[in-house]
């Protein structure tokens, strides 16, 4: 079995999907068990690859049994493991949240959850370029499925505003990777590293193909100006879809620092691709994510904001194309999906004790909820950066790994403004939705909370203390994942063999 | 003839951005439906133009590039199925909100 | 026990006993208070040990490590400064905790506020015994945290939790700005550990960087320690309960930036950079808030504005940065924290049996809480600097220090004058303690009838009063040598000899003092007129502006994501169309135009007819896109001329394809066209048009441009490989086919994926959906009342079987010749659907399969699962295998694992085309069932 784990992250949501829609017939119970169960192996087995890939070689798997370049290969570095294990992590505690009865108001969710899954994991796992476009779209098909679940105008809106854009960028990935092959000649990423270096390509062609490519990613990771989707889409969609659609942005960021690290940093004819414009946008996003935080109405959307900022902090990254960077980046990518989707989930919870003021900052009905305040304190104070949460530790590394870059002083003010602006947001909603008592309101009968709500919450509120009682052993490896990724060297020999040199090729036309 | 395909690109582009930038969720529909063809004329194009070479594998043939063939048949494949979504959501909107303009009117 | 453990062990009991309170609360209040004086005490026991150490002047560093290649360790260090803080921290700490719990009403049951004071006290702790600074700044924002959950306290109050938010915002912002600046600090120096960083005074102040770090760092320690213009937070923040304010907000917390002073001055100080701003800072703050001070008639306000001056006057005194002005600083740290929190107590007692601390009203208590009144009179005399007190005798050294500082020699006038401005103002509010409150008349309509408070409440006054005598009297033995330690570790040489007495002699500061005592007491004696004069300047709330200035940021805020993001689609996707645009030119005329030869092939009618055509139909679509069934009809038409491109460049396949699904998606749009309007208002404004066309125009010709030179320029590809392997590898001579189902089936897997999910969205979407279809067409007319027309069904049922016999051979010989499974699929589809349109919901539906989703679930199971036959002889997923056969009628048969890939893809298809149209039509059946 042991060569086959690659691919497992995949077939295992692909084969509980098919079993639920088999199931059909006997209920939720068994779509749920299902469901849960095929969430759990999936921990397992990204478990198991974090391991194998902490062996420090590449694990290669060639699809159909035929050889890079020439068939689809997953390629799974220490990165790629980190994401697929952060994935299943979240994706287990949505659905477990999901469970309480969310998932009973509309109809397919669970086999569209765990396909959403597949498109996830593969994007992750690929190492072929369209083939990361199939997987995009087997995620995104399932994303707008997800977000309309529940159904209602607002989802349908912001659905449809996101649909129609997604769609437009699938057909800008589409051009970019016919670009791709039409001036390199390959579409494995490994190989479109060596080409990129190869003598005698049209560089202009490359360049704009490239380019292409990285603005599809820069849609997907929320880029400002391309960012306007997200807040609408995230604080609409039910807390659950929310919750796992925050690992969606990071699938753009990741594909942007692989990318960039493997294929454009290297070659001189794309070295400079994202140089002064990607940091200066992303560091845009980050303000106008604080701002937004700060105009925020109601925890949701203030979360969605949150989730944005984060995005825009970690698009500062690839472009630096630093190790110690990128180690950084990697650490503050997990604590911050944690927080958001945490936050998510919280987001309801309180809503649900507030009676039709909901989540709304605005003096409330009186209830009484300790562990919710506590869990709420825990997620705001980290999405703050406050310490000794991850989040404090999260934008220390960061702040630390970029002190020697050139704009050095651009980035510190940024990011410390937008996060004293988040905590004073913070701080005011947070005593708004706990503190701040409307006297003549009745407080909401006590609403009926499963237990698997309040565990899923907690799961995903836990890493804020998690992550920094074991700062180190989550940072080292975050480091040598990003040594890993920025030696492509590793990268291509593993997935094309050292023979590579003498792929053939013939010239066409 | 490269010069033919290109411009035929250029102008199913050009409409089909045109469409989606309107106010109609059809006319976006049909936009795409246009920008999708130029895409699939686009990636077809990587592989260059070649006549009467079909990579079907015979005697002493000539064959032109198979691999974009393949690729743009799962793109219309993909392409198709995100259409079909997409009218689907848009039917859906416009039974929710009782009109098909592609924004959020203020309700009452 | 080793000291470094024991050193360790006060921290994380302090931080993990902090919850010891709200465990026991349950047993009554009573356990709550014991539970937190048991944990102070624990501290304290765990810290006697190492007393005798550090007063001998050693230096004990112990921790492990946390975030070693980041700079963050959980390290400590305990010298003279930080026993000396600890032992305040602990033993004020336990006096705090027997007045609160007397204080605190009994309904209160005290576990939450004892577990947030004691998360403080274990902050705080933190902050003075860190050697690590990166764990200083850490215990820091902990201590600002939780001091805004304390002034939050009464948090059903809104002043309550507006204080609490101004303190956090200003104290937390501060932190901010101090973590910037220790990164810098630790840059420069190379580490983080105190003890590196102190030993590298000289390189910090060489450094470039030292300007902006210095900066950095004074921010967070003015924030803190409430220094001008930063002090407003302080006395927001006495909205708190008094043990609180007597705790943070006088002993503790604000002294923790005054402490980072002391602690880093051998690695700041020394430099006109800190002597103007740290002592500029502290003269400005130490007069400007003792005359504020003096015109407080809300007790606590006075106290706290008192509270900001002393702390401007020990700032300013480290910053003068001599020797002696330095052991002065420490010394008035102590003095201050004794005789301020018993000040602070004794008006908690006032408020607690008066109901107010409006000196207006509150007067002449001596009589009725003689005691009390003592005991605040001495402590008062303290702070105005009275001899035989503690305060007198740090005043005097003060005093000591400006006469003569070096850098004032030519106006050596200006500092002695200063100081003793400010002692006159010292004196002046004393006096307004003192008068106002016990004495000058009878107390106005109070809420409750004044008397003692109970034994124990006074208790915690007591002791601190006798320390401010003990001190006053006794200074040589009773602070002197903890003073010296803490001396010798802030400024780690040897301490200048200094004798602290009560009586030097007549000399300039005595002089000084007794003009701060006389002068004080005159200003006291013409209050009236100055109270009146200050009355009528305009007053200026801090609440009230951060409370503007906090929502002009949000309206602003909301503005700005308003301005920018007006939740249009249109806007989104034309900005998306730009940006695209913007980097795609930049990416390409950034690089050096590339030199080959472009390479065409001739172009012939057919071809240019075909484009003309194309062009025709394409802007026919756009003109007409409002006329809906017309547009329709011109789309259909672009894409034939799709399909003809395919066709002419050698593409079967794809021909095939695009026809197949032309049919469907015309199917598709049409029955969707059903319950749209049928046309569309023309609602675009001519500006708006003429934008989108640029825009369009311009992703057109980059787009035509960019295919020309890709087009017209050579390349090296891989796709040799397929061609080559077709036969031998894939087992089927339709390269394109076998790639599909072959070399990149994972691509088909995905892909059928997708369409799977198109199919159940279909389900989601259109579930219970009603639609209200037109009842006339486009010009009016009625749609034919006959819905399933006799001659359509006719001509449709007998075409079935025909189309199934098409779609079996176009699948079977797919795999050698242009067909497969997606094209066989979608005849099949768009047969059954025909049949449908002819006959009607209900027959189709009787004959269709129930449960369409198993269909799906077969049809991915069959591409998945043969796919993982694989594993079963050691391949990877999808690894295929195949074999000849021959059949009657199709002859010789390549027969691969891949078909039944294939059949999985073509059940997906039949059941996805299904889904979708049979979910659109039945919206129509409900529409009819509805009229």
């Amino acid at each position: 079995m042991i060569q086959h784990a690659a691919i497992l992250p995949i077939l295992i949501p692909f084969a509980a999907a098919l079993l639920q829609l088999a199931a059909k017939g006997y209920g939720f119970a068994v779509q749920r068990a299902i469901g849960l169960l095929g969430a759990l192996l999936g921990i397992f087995a990204a478990i198991w690859l974090v391991q194998l890939a902490d062996a420090g070689s590449v694990l290669v798997y060639a699809l159909g049994n035929w050889p890079a370049p020439f068939g689809i290969v997953l390629a799974v570095d220490r990165l790629a493991a980190l994401m697929v294990l952060l994935t299943a992590l979240l994706s287990g505690a949505a659905l477990l949240y999901a469970t309480a009865g969310f998932d009973e108001r509309g109809r397919h969710f669970h086999p569209l959850f765990q396909l959403q899954l597949v498109g996830l994991q593969g994007a992750f796992l690929t190492g072929d370029l369209f083939n990361l476009f199939v997987f995009f779209e087997v995620m995104l098909l399932a994303s707008y499925a997800l977000l309309a679940h529940g159904g209602g105008l607002a989802r349908t809106r912001a659905g449809l505003a996101y649909v129609a854009l997604n769609l437009a960028g699938s057909a800008l990935f589409l051009i970019a990777l016919g670009l791709l092959y039409g001036t390199l000649g390959t579409l494995n990423l490994a190989d479109v590293a060596l080409r990129l270096q190869a003598p005698g390509i049209d560089i202009a062609l490359a360049r704009l193909a490239c380019m292409l490519l990285i603005a599809v990613f820069a849609l997907k990771a929320a880029l400002l100006p391309l960012s306007f989707w997200l807040p609408h889409a995230y604080a609409a969609a039910g807390a659950p879809v929310a919750a796992l659609f925050v690992i969606m942005t990071k699938v753009g960021i990741v594909a942007i620092l692989r990318v960039q690290a493997i294929a454009l940093a290297p070659a001189t004819a794309t070295a400079d691709l994202l140089d002064n414009w990607l940091a200066p946008l992303a560091l845009a996003t980050v303000l106008f994510a604080a701002a937004g935080a700060f105009a925020a109405t109601r925890l949701r959307d203030l979360a969605a904001w949150l989730m944005l900022g984060s995005a825009g902090t970690l698009l500062v990254v690839p472009a630096f194309a630093q190790s110690t960077v990128t180690a950084a980046a990697l650490y503050y990518l997990l604590q911050s999906t944690f927080v958001a989707a945490a936050l998510f989930l919280l987001a309801e919870l309180i809503a649900a004790r507030r009676g039709a003021i909901a989540d709304d900052f605005q003096n409330g009905p009186a209830f009484h909820a300790p562990w919710l305040a506590l869990a709420f304190l825990l997620a705001a104070a980290s999405a703050a950066g406050l310490p000794p949460f991850s989040g404090f530790l999260g934008k220390l590394m960061l702040l630390t790994a970029l002190r020697d870059s050139g704009s050095a002083a651009a980035i510190w003010f940024v990011l410390l403004v937008s996060g004293l602006l988040v905590m004073l947001a913070l701080a005011r909603s947070g005593s708004r939705l706990f503190w701040a008592r409307k006297p003549d309101l009745p407080s909401p009968a006590a609403p009926a909370v499963s237990g698997r709500q309040t565990a899923a919450t907690l799961l995903l509120v836990a890493p804020v203390i998690l992550l920094a009682l074991f700062a180190r052993p989550v940072a080292d490896y975050a480091a040598r994942a990003a040594a890993q990724l920025h030696d492509p060297q590793a990268y291509i020999a593993a997935v094309l063999g050292t023979h590579n040199p003498e792929i053939k090729r013939e010239t066409r036309p | 003839m490269e010069a033919l395909l290109a411009t035929a690109i250029a102008i199913l582009t050009a409409c089909g951005i045109f469409l989606m930038l309107r106010p109609r969720t059809f006319s976006l529909v049909l936009g795409l439906t246009l920008l999708s063809y130029a895409v699939n004329l686009f990636l077809f194009a990587s592989g260059r133009l070649r006549m009467d070479a079909p990579p079907l594998i015979r005697e002493g043939a000539a064959y032109t590039d198979p691999l974009p063939q393949a690729l743009v048949l799962t793109a219309i494949v993909i392409g198709f199925g995100m259409t079909a979504y997409l009218v689907m959501l848009a039917l859906r909107a416009l039974s929710e909100s009782g009109d098909d303009s592609v924004d959020a009117k203020e309700k009452t | 026990m080793q000291p470094d453990l024991l050193l360790i062990a006060i921290i994380l009991t302090a931080l993990f006993a902090s919850p010891l309170p709200l465990l026991l609360q349950r047993f009554g209040r009573k356990f709550a208070s014991f539970g937190a004086a048991g944990v102070m005490a624990a501290c304290l026991a765990l810290l006697a040990p190492l007393v005798p150490a550090a007063m001998d002047g050693v230096t004990l560093v112990a921790g492990f490590a946390w975030l070693p290649d980041w700079g963050l360790a959980f390290s400590l260090r305990l010298d003279g400064l930080g026993l000396m803080f600890s032992l305040l921290i602990l033993g004020i700490g336990l006096l705090v905790v027997l007045y609160a719990h007397y204080y605190l009403p009994e309904t209160d049951r005290l576990g939450r506020f004892f577990f947030l004071l004691l998360l403080f006290m274990a902050a705080m702790l933190g902050v003075v015994l860190s050697e690590n600074l990166l764990l200083l700044v850490v215990f820091w924002e902990i201590t600002s945290l939780s001091s805004f959950l304390l002034i939050a306290y009464k948090r059903s109050q809104h002043e309550s939790r507006l204080a609490a938010r101004i303190a956090f915002a200003v104290t937390g912002g501060g932190g901010l700005a101090l973590l910037a600046g220790v990164l810098l600090l630790g840059h420069i120096a190379g580490s983080f550990e105190l003890t590196q960083v102190l030993a590298a005074g000289e390189r910090i102040r060489a450094h470039d960087l030292y300007a902006p770090m210095l900066i950095l760092i004074l921010l967070g320690v003015f924030t803190k320690s409430a220094q001008f213009p930063f002090h407003f937070w302080l006395p927001q923040a006495m909205a708190a309960p008094t043990p609180v304010s007597a705790y943070l907000h006088s002993a503790t917390m604000v002294k923790a930036g005054v402490f980072l002073l002391a602690r880093l001055h051998p690695a700041l100080a020394g430099s006109e950079l800190w002597f103007w701003l740290v002592s500029g800072t502290g003269a400005v703050t130490l007069v400007y808030a003792a005359y504020i001070a003096f015109y407080r008639y809300d007790l606590k306000g006075l106290l706290a504005y008192s509270t900001i001056s002393h702390l401007g006057l020990i700032t300013l005194l480290f910053g003068l940065d001599t020797p002696l002005s330095v052991v002065a600083g420490v010394f008035h740290i102590i003095n201050h924290a004794i005789f301020k929190a018993s000040l602070f107590m004794a008006a908690g007692i006032v408020d607690h049996e008066c109901g107010t601390r409006d000196m207006r009203r509150v007067n002449g208590l001596f009589k009725f809480m003689p005691v009390t009144a003592t005991l605040a009179i001495v402590a008062a005399g303290s702070m105005a600097g009275v001899p035989l007190l503690n305060g007198f005798l740090s005043k005097e050294m003060f005093f000591a220090e400006t006469v003569g500082h070096p850098v004032f020699n030519e106006i050596n006038w200006l500092l002695p004058a200063f100081a003793t401005l400010a002692g006159i103002l010292a004196v002046a509010y004393s006096a307004r303690f003192i008068h106002d409150v016990f004495f000058n008349g009878d107390p106005i309509d109070l809420p409750r009838q004044p008397h003692e408070p109970p034994r124990w409440m006074r208790a915690p006054v007591e002791v601190l009063v006798v320390l401010c005598l003990l001190v006053g009297i006794f200074p040589q033995w009773s602070i002197a040598p903890i003073l010296h330690v803490a001396a010798t570790a802030v400024l780690q040489h040897e301490l200048p000899p200094f004798h602290l007495a009560i009586w030097h002699g007549f000399n300039a500061p005595f002089m000084m003092s007794l003009v701060a005592l006389g002068g004080g007491i005159a200003l006291y004696a013409m209050r009236h007129p100055l109270y009146a004069f200050y009355g009528r300047l305009p007053s200026i709330h801090a609440s009230i502006v951060f409370e503007r200035f906090h929502n002009g940021l949000a309206e602003f805020s909301a503005v700005l994501v308003k301005r920018l993001d007006n939740a249009s689609l249109q806007r989104y996707l034309a900005l998306f169309f730009a940006f695209v645009l913007a980097l795609g030119y930049w990416a390409w005329f950034s690089a050096p135009a590339s030199a080959q030869p472009a390479m065409t092939q001739p172009a012939d009618a057919a071809s240019a007819v075909a484009l003309l055509m194309l062009a025709l139909a394409a802007s026919g679509v756009v003109v007409l896109h409002r006329q809906r069934l017309t547009a329709i009809v011109f789309a259909s038409v672009i894409g034939l001329i799709v399909a003809l491109i395919f066709v002419r460049f050698s593409a079967p396949d794809l021909a095939l394809t695009q026809l197949a699904v032309e049919v469907v998606t015309i199917v598709l749009l049409l029955l969707a066209l059903y319950y749209l309007p049928p046309a569309a208002p023309a609602e675009d404004s001519m500006p708006r048009i003429a934008r989108d066309a640029a825009l369009a125009i311009a992703a057109g010709a980059g787009l035509g441009a960019t295919a020309y030179v890709m087009l017209t320029s050579p390349f090296d590809t891989i796709s040799g490989f397929y061609l080559a392997q077709s036969v031998p590898g894939g087992g089927g001579s339709n390269a394109v086919n076998v790639i599909l189902v072959d070399f990149r089936g994972f691509d088909t897997l995905g892909e059928i994926t997708v369409l799977a999910m198109v199919g159940l969205a279909a389900h989601a979407l259109l579930d219970k959906l009603i639609l209200n279809a037109p009842t006339v067409d486009g010009e009016g007319r009625r749609w034919s009342a006959e819905r399933h027309p006799l001659f359509l069904q006719m001509l449709m049922r007998p075409l079935l079987p025909l189309a199934l016999m098409v779609s079996v051979f176009i699948f079977l010989r797919g795999h050698n010749l242009p067909g497969g499974g997606f094209v066989a699929g979608l005849v099949t589809g768009v047969a059954l659907i025909l049949q449908y349109l002819a006959s009607g919901i209900g027959f189709a539906s009787a004959r269709l399969p129930q449960r369409l989703p198993l269909f799906l679930a077969a049809g991915l199971a069959a591409a998945a699962g043969v796919g993982a036959a694989a594993w079963a002889f050691g391949f990877p997923f999808l690894t295929t295998a195949h074999c000849h056969v021959t059949l009657p009628l199709l002859g010789d048969i390549e027969l691969a694992s891949a078909m039944i890939f294939d059949l999985g893809v073509y059940l997906v298809v039949v059941s996805v085309v299904l889904m979708v149209l049979a979910e659109l039509g039945k919206l129509s059946a409900q529409e009819g069932v509805k009229n």
